[in-house]
């Protein structure tokens, strides 16, 4: 039915099976431009606004706010005004969900992958198109591969995603290769190794930023592009009140105020998303390897080292994206960005700029890596 | 985190870790390895439920089966504890506990108390707990109380098998005695579990879910039946908080306090018989310390004082049901100061 644009429960993030219809943003009538938020969705781990994948008049909304629904269950429609209600409600009547095995999940293979570099067991994904020059997504301190929840599939809709857990993240083994940038860059190219990934444009987040930057410098002909989010290695400055919290906190009390820290709009920070950074700090060794990593990183309250001061002598093509409101790496860091880089400095947003203003990086990513 | 196990085997890979882990860490129990000595004692049938099964091909030097004498094993576990090993010792039904309660009582709680503070004691005694189970009187009791009664014990009694492999690593690092309470309808429970190990403090309250109306507070079988009305109240508009003790003693008053001081309503569900149980406790803690945040009475959910039934009707109409959690919800909504 040509015209009509179906509006969808989206699947942020490889664990999501539903999500909770929170509230409208726009009105049934309203003009609807190309990623304009239309509706708030909350899942177990956060909550965000589904945008716009077309333009369009909101035509009709079919999920009530407070509605627990599937992924890819039908929300909305999107429509031009010469559509008729007949064929509107037609459409609605018509939708069926795509059921599992046809899913394209399902052909993918299994969510989550292992790869055993340097005899330490390294859990990844790997999804998305399977032509192209891969994109691997590095997270930063005391994070995993679920930070690239919102970017992972959007991203995979035209090139090759890799997302992994860093040693001693997520739920990858327990043991760090080293505390240095090096060490870690060094690791992240021997894991390339190990899934056969000769070059990747790298994504990094705050340290994974900086482990990407060291990677360029050191092996640059591992890296076809560099996209640096709320990135670390371009100053001294870094929150230790952050690094520390992290680092201490033993109790869902005391570790929410921290995460906290990370969002511009605190409330971002669900009981889930707590539980879950908890539940990972509360394996054996993790403690005291987040001491030692912090304490390598940034001993002495100071970022330890600034590979990002020397990018420009890679001559990559660098993308820096920050949140203004960065309460981590302070947004000031962008002005060190190598000449020619593409900086963009969001308003309202902190230090997860790719949760916080998903879809706007995103689309900058993909400009960015040709897509 | 994607791998789903039982409650019944988090238990068992618990206890396999902490074996592997420390060697100092042992098992004594009825029929735990299930014949040893006779043919076949590598795959033999591993405790009453089959718990504890493969543990003993892996640790065969750290599980013993006992004669069934709980007054003596639990005695030996006690003193193997005061020398320096780590006993787990298993007790099948906690309704057994009653021939050695001057092990547990007299001697276990009151070493680091009575040898001023030189002496630990770091055992742990699981057991099975609650009805359900078609077992009768002498194998269904929800004795609970009765530990949190004495100080000088910990006890638990978890919910999930994320919460189960959790504390029971967290028992058995635990340098004090802790009754480690398991209730036998929830064992086969699947839940998501990570590989490794992981620890969760004793004495940690968890807030299963978030609600701004009334609070109820509950533990071990009876989070499920509060989950379940709490689904029923949402549809009536009505949105609960659910409190998981998880800890019984040490108890998480603090998390406790706040959610009741959120929602100015108490709902207290305990499967133990309604008199001097851990809801009442709860109860009248409130009632101290938050008296000025409660807007109405605060409701008790529990069996009838009277042994389980062996009848599986009346066992059924015993157990609190999720109808009368979400009742008791109603009736303090209801109430209420005017």
């Amino acid at each position: 039915m040509a015209g009509i644009t179906p509006i969808i429960m989206p699947k942020w993030g490889l664990s999501m099976a539903e999500g909770t219809v929170g509230a409208w943003l726009v009105e049934v009538g309203t003009e609807i431009t190309v990623g304009m938020p239309i509706l708030d969705v909350e899942t177990d781990k956060i909550a965000n606004a589904v945008e716009a994948p077309d333009p369009g008049l909101l035509r009709r909304k079919v999920a009530n706010e407070g509605e627990l629904l599937p992924v890819k269950a039908l929300l909305g429609v999107l429509a031009g005004s010469d559509v008729s209600d007949a064929e509107i409600d037609a459409y609605i009547a018509a939708y069926v969900m795509p059921v599992s095995g046809a899913d394209d999940d399902e052909q993918a293979g299994p969510a989550y992958l292992y790869a055993d570099v340097d005899g330490l067991r390294i859990r990844y994904a790997r999804r998305g198109a399977t032509e192209g020059t891969p994109v691997l997504f590095v997270h930063g301190f005391g994070g995993d591969l679920d930070n690239w929840l919102f970017n992972i599939d959007a991203i995979g809709e035209k090139h090759p995603v890799i997302a992994l857990d860093l040693p001693g993240h997520g739920q990858s083994e327990v043991k760090l290769p080293g505390t240095s940038l090096e060490a870690l860059a060094d690791f992240v190219a021997r894991f390339m190794d190990a899934i056969d990934v000769a070059q990747a444009h790298l994504v990094g987040h705050s340290v994974g930023g900086a482990i990407a930057a060291q990677l360029a410098l050191a092996q640059p002909q591992r890296v076809a592009t560099l996209s640096l989010i709320a990135s670390a290695g371009f100053g001294p400055e870094i929150n230790s009140a952050y690094t520390e919290g992290f680092t201490s906190a033993a109790s869902r009390r005391d570790l929410k105020p921290v995460l906290e820290l990370l969002f511009q709009d605190p409330t971002l920070v669900s009981r889930q998303m707590v539980d879950d950074v908890l539940k990972y700090k509360r394996l054996d060794g993790v403690g005291e390897l987040l001491t030692t990593l912090n304490q390598g990183l940034f001993g002495g309250g100071k970022q330890s080292a600034l590979p990002g001061l020397k990018l420009a002598q890679t001559g990559k093509p660098v993308l820096m994206i920050w949140g203004k409101d960065d309460q981590i790496v302070p947004a000031a860091h962008a002005a060190q960005a190598p000449a020619g880089a593409t900086v963009e400095i969001f308003d309202g947003v902190g230090h997860m700029a790719q949760m916080e203003r998903a879809s706007d990086v995103n689309r900058l990513i993909l400009r960015h890596i040709g897509g | 985190m994607a791998r789903k196990i039982s409650m019944k085997q988090a238990v068992n890979e618990a206890i396999d870790q902490e074996m592997s882990r420390d060697p100092t860490v042992i098992m004594l129990g009825e029929d735990i390895v299930g014949g040893t000595g006779c043919d076949g004692e590598e795959d033999a049938w591993g405790g009453v439920l089959g718990v504890t099964k493969g543990l003993y091909a892996k640790h065969p030097n750290q599980l013993i089966d006992t004669p069934l004498s709980e007054s003596a094993y639990v005695g030996a576990a006690v003193g193997a504890a005061a020398c320096g090993m780590r006993p787990i010792a298993e007790l099948m039904f906690i309704d057994f506990m009653g021939v050695c309660f001057d092990q547990i009582f007299n001697q276990a709680a009151k070493f680091r108390y009575m040898f001023g503070g030189k002496a630990e004691t770091p055992v742990v005694i699981r057991a099975m707990v609650g009805a359900g189970f078609r077992a009768a009187a002498q194998h269904s009791q929800m004795l609970t109380p009765l530990f949190t009664h004495i100080p000088g014990l910990k006890v638990v009694c978890p919910s999930t098998p994320y919460d189960t492999k959790g504390l029971l690593i967290q028992s058995i690092r635990d340098n004090n005695p802790v009754i480690f309470c398991e209730h036998k309808n929830l064992y086969a429970l699947e839940g998501e579990v990570p590989e490794g190990s992981y620890t969760i403090p004793l004495g940690e309250a968890n807030v299963v879910r978030e609600g701004k109306h009334c609070s109820i507070v509950t533990y071990g079988l009876m989070v499920h039946r509060a989950i379940e009305a709490a689904s029923t109240l949402a549809k009536e508009g009505i949105e609960v908080e659910i409190v998981d003790l998880r800890t019984l003693s040490p108890l998480d008053m603090d998390t406790v306090l706040e959610s009741v001081t959120k929602t100015g309503r108490l709902v207290c569900v305990d499967e133990a018989s309604p008199r001097c149980n851990i809801g009442t406790d709860i109860a009248a803690q409130v009632a101290m310390h938050a008296f000025g945040a409660l807007k109405a009475q605060i409701e008790q959910v529990a069996p009838p004082h009277a042994p389980v039934p062996f009848s599986p009707t009346l066992e059924d109409l015993y157990i609190p049901s999720a109808a009368q959690v979400a009742d008791a919800v109603r009736r303090t909504l209801k109430g209420g100061k005017h």
